[in-house]
């Protein structure tokens, strides 16, 4: 049970003056109940590539599998793809169109054809789960702070409960508590449910944090493919494609070249919290 | 008076239903008075809500207030007169690009806002591609900004208000969406605005780190001036930030996590030298 991606390339603008290689020759195998964090610099295909796993956008070659099946032969739903892998998009405001934000919610497992009393509990729970207060549930979506959309947009999915969900850049705009919260929030659902995430963001400190495996894209191609600290430890290529390392890397990093016997493999604040003690217990 | 000057503002969003009468209230800022001087840079912080956007929309024009008065280089914003006067002083970059941009092409985009001013077109064309430059898509100044990626996009808006040789640039969440190194990139420009061209920069960010080279910040809460002072003023205060839905950056969490296990530390570290010079002096 997995998806799986072949050989995948995508082209916009075929045929154009314009034309764009967004994605070129993507191999994966994502596993149930990963947690995996996509990172890349701005165009490099990320938000290109999630579309890909739910159908949205087809490849102009390659195939892609869910659970064994080519989601694009004739025979395979895609209604059915969309209830499983769940999307939020990287901007709320293509996300969200009903009159009231409760409805916006109800919207996902309407179309699942779930009775109306199940559907509003899960719009409930799911608003409740992003930590919308109830004063906003009966206003327009659209009369909403940049932070509070983002919030609905993630409850629609979530309210879905899908098999596999994907995040393009759900915390860009939301405040640092609401950031520790929602990511806090996929992990507990990841662990509860075994549900797979895949969590895109310009976050290293973020990804450093919560995810288990990450994906480097650049310019339309798979760089690493690797464990956290791996992905980390080639901080210089990292800086060439436009991304870097979590800010403590760094702060291991600068203390090394003054001296300090600190392990630079570093990338979280308890890490680095414990090799400083370690290292400084010792003066 | 200051560039840009605020005098107990308060302002009411209106619902309406459909019969015109009135839903609800959100007092979306309560009372702020501010007063901003030429060459400032000013960051503005404050949890989803706390009226940021709101409250920058009334520096250059888009919204009214309620309540109170908000003068732009000495003229009411009120006073419709000066309307086009206001818009060019106080340059505003949105939360969210798509709302910003309107050209069927890139330079064009940028184009707009000096065009509409009356500049002459070698002027035009000379400002659009500096501040292309600026922002590093000079590349993609032929480019439809509907087919941009994310951040693309953002770096493309911003250009946009640059090329209007603003006095005053407000910068609503202008990296949410950027990679680590046009972040890097966009607030490197918006400092060397405020360093060499002594434009006033007022700055809304969810991200700590980029405005530890503000001389003033002011931290919102619920439409509120909750605190205000300078970085390390503001940065000192660790768990009353935390109240507020806010952090500290990386450094001076690590910095702060490290006096608690007992290193004898200086309070409001901001930088990694900071901390690698007072980890040297420990020894
Ligand atoms: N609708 C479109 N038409 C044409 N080109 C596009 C379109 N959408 C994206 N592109 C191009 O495809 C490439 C990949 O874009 P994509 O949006 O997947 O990048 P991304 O990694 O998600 O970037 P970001 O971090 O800025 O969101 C970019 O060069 C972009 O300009
Ligand atoms: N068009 C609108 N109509 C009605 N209420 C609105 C509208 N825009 C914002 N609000 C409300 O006003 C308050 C302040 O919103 P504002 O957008 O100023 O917050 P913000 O600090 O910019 O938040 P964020 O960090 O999420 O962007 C919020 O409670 C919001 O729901
Ligand atoms: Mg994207
Ligand atoms: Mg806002």
């Amino acid at each position: 049970m997995a998806l799986i991606l072949d050989h995948v390339t995508y082209e916009y603008g075929t045929g154009t003056e314009l034309k764009v290689k967004a994605l070129d020759d993507i191999n994966l195998v994502i596993p149930d109940g990963q947690f995996i964090g996509l990172i890349g610099h701005t165009g490099s295909g990320k938000s290109t590539l999630v579309q890909h796993l739910n159908g949205l956008i087809k490849p102009t070659s390659g195939n892609i599998y869910y659970n064994g099946k080519d989601i694009h032969d004739e025979d395979f739903s895609k209604k059915e793809l969309r209830s499983k892998v769940g999307l939020v998009f990287q901007y709320p405001e293509h996300q969200l169109f009903e009159i009231d934000v409760f409805s916006d919610v109800c919207f996902g497992p309407k179309n699942l054809g779930l009775d109306k009393k199940e559907v509003e509990l899960r719009a409930y729970q799911a608003l409740k789960q992003v930590g919308l207060e109830d004063e906003y549930f009966y206003q327009s979506p659209f009369d909403l702070s940049g932070g509070q959309k983002r919030r609905v947009a993630i409850a629609g999915v979530l309210a879905m409960k899908p098999e596999v969900l994907i995040l393009d850049e759900p915390t860009a705009g939301l405040d640092p508590k609401g950031r520790d919260e929602i990511l806090g929030l996929v992990s507990k659902l990841r662990k509860e449910t075994g549900m797979t995430i895949i969590l895109v963001s310009h976050s290293m400190d973020d990804v450093a944090e919560y995810v288990d495996r990450i994906l480097v894209m650049n310019k339309g191609r798979l760089m690493f493919d690797d464990e956290p600290k791996k992905v980390f430890s080639h901080v210089e290529e990292l800086e060439s494609m436009g991304l870097a390392a979590p800010q403590v890397t760094y702060i291991m990093m600068e203390l090394k070249k003054r001296g300090y016997p600190v392990d630079t493999n570093v990338i979280t604040i308890s890490e680095a919290a414990k090799e400083i003690k370690r290292v400084w217990a010792s003066k | 008076m200051g560039i840009i000057k605020t005098k107990n503002v308060v302002f009411d969003y209106i619902r309406r239903n459909e019969e015109g009468d009135v839903e609800g209230i959100t007092t979306a800022v309560k009372d702020v008075s501010m007063d901003i001087q030429e060459g400032d840079f000013i960051a503005i912080l404050g949890h989803n809500g706390s009226g940021k956007s709101t409250l920058a929309k009334h520096f250059n024009a888009i919204l009214y207030p309620t309540e109170g008065t908000v003068w732009v280089n000495g003229k009411d914003t009120t006073d419709d007169s000066k309307l086009w006067d206001i818009r060019q002083e106080a340059g505003m970059v949105f939360q969210n690009p798509d709302n910003q941009i309107i050209g069927q092409v890139v330079e064009e985009d940028v184009g707009f806002g000096p065009e509409n001013m009356g500049i002459p077109t070698r002027e035009i064309w000379e400002r659009v591609e500096e501040s292309l430059k600026a922002v590093g898509m000079y590349e993609y100044r032929k480019h439809s900004p509907n087919k941009l990626s994310g951040g693309q996009k953002q770096r493309v808006s911003i250009a946009g208000v640059i090329a209007m040789h603003p006095k005053c640039i407000i910068l609503d969440e202008p990296t949410a969406m950027l990679d680590p190194n046009g972040r890097k990139e966009v607030i490197r420009a918006v400092r060397a605005l405020n360093d060499v061209e002594r434009v006033t920069v007022i700055l809304i960010t969810h991200y700590m780190e980029e405005i530890i080279y503000a001389n003033k910040v002011f931290v919102m809460d619920a439409g509120e001036i909750a605190m205000e002072g300078t970085p390390r003023e503001i940065f000192s205060q660790v768990e009353k930030l935390k109240q507020l839905r806010l952090e500290v950056p990386k450094v001076t969490l690590l910095a702060y996590e490290l006096k608690k296990s007992g290193l004898d530390l200086p309070d409001g570290i901001l930088t990694t030298k900071e901390l690698a010079d007072a980890l040297e002096q420990k020894g």
